[in-house]
């Protein structure tokens, strides 16, 4: 697990260079005329309800499994996978929504590569998720006594869910 | 993740051959020797490159190369020489090798993670050469500093850039492994202030690497969008900026500078006490010094950019965060000098070369005071004053001190002594052709020419024939080394356990060790250097 935190430390540092390249174009560069650093903010904020609530509900499936309750267990984990999927969706929709591509300008690039690496992310948490579900199936090597995976699946899963966050406040509202 | 410190015997692959060299090892020890060898394979390819650097500089004009080709070649010397020989030797060769014997286990923490974390290696190595032969090398030299990436062949910069991105992930695997096998898996009782001081080295190198690599990781990936996607990230023609380029690179490639020289201190300390006969001197402050310099060396990295139109108030604070760094240096170097002083000295090969890095590290280390004064580094910033203060610290430093390391382990990792007369002519060559080659480098970088150019003004052409024949007897200082390692492991006189009478726990089994490192009990260290306090046997 200590392995673990060490490798989402340097993930959190390959975003939080990204979000100094972020911060240093926005304070320096003049975006070209008709660029705006300012978004539609009602997808986002739907999106950014869905993970804060995924991350509530990993936490409930942890704690059925603790509980004894398998069923309970794999249900909740069920409801993470469907809430990280509806974000992926959500996203893709903001993406065909906006109004400008990946080449637009300096800050359509960082917006697309900052969002699309951390929807990356979102997108390897839903498939652990799902992996995870399928450990822990009646007989399978996720159990009461032995749920190692289970764990660093719902310490991944915050990690991403509290870079979604900062990502939020740094990219949509400041 | 489970910790394998039992590790079956059955798990590692042709057992007993030197076939497993060539397998998915998870013995520590295998994997160790695969980045040692690994790495010094792709030193003679740097190095060739290096002499093809140094025949065309023997002419003021460009004669010998064509320009791009020139530029191709101090792109891929510089690339490999950092990122598959002094990185991977001097953390992934002796760390593996080492680390499990100092904190007692009897193997790294994650054996399965660093097999991956070798083998990410030779391919990554592979590609970066095979890219000369596909539409030409990257020609932005290591740093790869944007617009100039933009504009050198696509192809190779995108494999320079896949590489990098290999050997960088590589380099985190191993650092994470490292941390944890030195936190996590020390013998019950050992504390951490009794731990051979390469494990602080190494501990701090690896806080360097999972801090700093992902950085340099992101930014690449940035690059690579400008150079597939037509981004403009670091592209000024179109709005983009490529001073943060510059900053993200340097906030890794400061950090490296000690990714490849903290590694090299700690073996040093390791060596010197075995050699004098005397305990490792100050080593609260030497612990407390690589710490200090853990943390200096993440808040110095805009001291590269001095001409790239820093603000004076970021001048300000780089040139003190820099200069507060030659503190817990110092402090090192004068440890080591006590540790010297007095000392009952065997000045065999291995100590020859280190001592010889003490003296260039002290040289080295100078220069680098002098380069983080902005008005001095104004006037050498990109001139061969910089080549020359680089060099003395990777080479003169860090490369003494592998081959020191190499004559100081080699008995252990296989058995047999190594031939003195050879490693001391092999010592007399290096040392003569390196200050050959680098000394009169800071002459012309004072005297105003520049780095990465393939012809040069005439006034400049001795002191380059000096550095060229130092450059000659350096390619020659291969020959003995080479012909002593594969004589000495068939022929050399038989080592035993421990020829050096050392105290530290890798020479407590036998030579070469067995799988498990020891086949009773890892034994009880509290004193690794207690030279006179502690019975050593032979
Ligand atoms: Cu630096």
């Amino acid at each position: 697990m200590f392995g673990l935190v060490l490798f989402l430390v340097g993930d959190g540092m390959t975003f939080a260079g990204l979000f100094a390249a972020y911060l240093t174009f926005r304070a320096v560069n003049p975006l070209p005329s008709g660029g705006v650093y300012d978004l539609e903010l009602l997808l986002p904020t739907i999106n950014t309800a869905l993970l804060v609530i995924s991350s509530f509900t990993f936490h409930r499936a942890a704690r059925q499994l603790r509980q004894g309750s398998g069923f309970g267990c794999r249900l909740w984990l069920l409801i993470t996978a469907a809430l990280g999927a509806a974000f992926l969706a959500s996203q893709m929709l903001e993406y065909f929504k906006l109004p400008f591509g990946l080449t637009a300008n300096l800050f359509a690039s960082t917006f697309y590569v900052l969002t699309g690496f951390h929807g990356l992310h979102v997108t390897l948490g839903v498939l652990m998720i799902l992996i995870v579900w399928w450990q822990a199936r009646a007989g399978g090597s996720i159990n009461r006594e032995s749920h190692f995976g289970l764990e660093a699946a719902e310490l991944y899963w915050h990690f991403v869910d509290g870079i979604w966050v900062v990502l939020f406040g740094i990219i949509y509202l400041l | 993740m489970e910790s394998t410190s039992e590790l079956p015997v059955s798990l590692i692959p042709n057992h007993g051959s030197w076939l497993r060299y060539l397998s998915f090892s998870l013995d520590h020890k295998v994997v160790g020797i695969q980045y040692l060898v690994t790495g010094f394979l792709f030193y003679l390819v740097g190095g060739v490159l290096a002499g093809m650097i140094r025949t065309e500089l023997a002419t003021p004009i460009s004669d010998y190369l064509s320009r791009e080709v020139y530029n191709e070649v101090l792109t891929m010397h510089g690339t490999i020489m950092i990122f598959l020989w002094i990185v991977p030797v001097v953390n992934g060769a002796f760390g593996n090798y080492l680390i499990p014997f100092y904190v007692g286990a009897r193997d790294m923490a994650f054996p399965r993670l660093n097999a991956v974390a070798f083998w990410m290696i030779p391919p990554a190595g592979l590609l970066l050469i095979a890219s000369f032969f596909i539409g030409g090398a990257s020609q932005s030299g290591w740093t790869a500093y944007p617009p100039l990436s933009l504009r050198t062949p696509a192809l190779g910069q995108l494999i320079w850039i896949f590489s990098v991105l290999l050997l960088g992930g590589s380099s985190i695997l191993g650092g994470i492994n490292f941390i944890v096998t030195i936190l996590k898996l020390r013998r019950p009782g050992l504390k951490m202030m009794q731990l051979p001081m390469y494990c602080w080295a190494m501990l701090g190198t690896s806080i360097l690497v999972v801090l700093s690599t992902p950085v340099l990781a992101g930014t690449l990936v940035m690059l690579a969008f400008d150079i597939v996607a037509h981004t403009g990230f670091f592209n000024p023609a179109i709005g983009g900026n490529a001073v943060v380029y510059q900053h993200l690179f340097w906030f890794y490639s400061h950090p490296a500078v000690y990714i490849m020289v903290l590694p090299a201190f700690g073996l040093v300390s390791e060596i010197l006490p075995v050699h004098s006969r005397k305990p490792l001197f100050g080593y609260t402050t030497m612990v407390y010094s690589i710490l200090a310099i853990v943390f200096l060396g993440l808040i110095v990295w805009a001291h590269h950019m001095f001409t790239s139109g820093t603000p004076p108030w970021m001048r300000l604070f780089f040139t003190i965060a820099t200069s507060f760094i030659a503190v817990p240096t110092g402090i090192k170097f004068f440890n080591w000098l006590a540790t010297l002083w007095g000392g009952k000295i065997a000045l065999n090969s291995a100590m020859l070369f280190a001592c010889a890095f003490i003296v260039n590290f002290v040289l080295g280390g100078i220069t680098g005071v002098a380069l983080a004064q902005v008005p001095f580094d104004i006037h050498v910033h990109d001139t061969y004053f910089v080549v020359a203060h680089f060099h003395y610290i990777v080479y003169g430093g860090t490369v003494f001190i592998i081959f020191s390391s190499i004559y100081h382990w080699y008995p252990k990792i296989t058995g047999r002594m190594l031939n003195e007369p050879l490693g001391m002519l092999h010592f007399v060559l290096t040392f003569v052709g390196f200050n050959l080659c680098f000394g009169p480098q800071h002459w012309l970088g004072m005297n105003g020419m520049p780095r990465r150019v393939s012809e040069y003004d005439p006034q400049f052409t001795l002191m380059n024939q000096i550095s060229s024949v130092g450059a000659l007897l350096m390619a020659l200082s291969t020959l003995p080394f080479l012909i002593n390692v594969f004589h000495s492991a068939w022929r050399g006189r038989v080592a035993g356990n421990n020829p050096w009478r050392a105290l530290t726990p890798e020479w407590l089994t036998s030579s070469p060790p067995p799988v498990e490192n020891w086949n009773g009990p890892a034994p009880h260290v509290e004193h690794p250097y207690g030279y006179g306090l502690v019975e050593t046997t032979p």
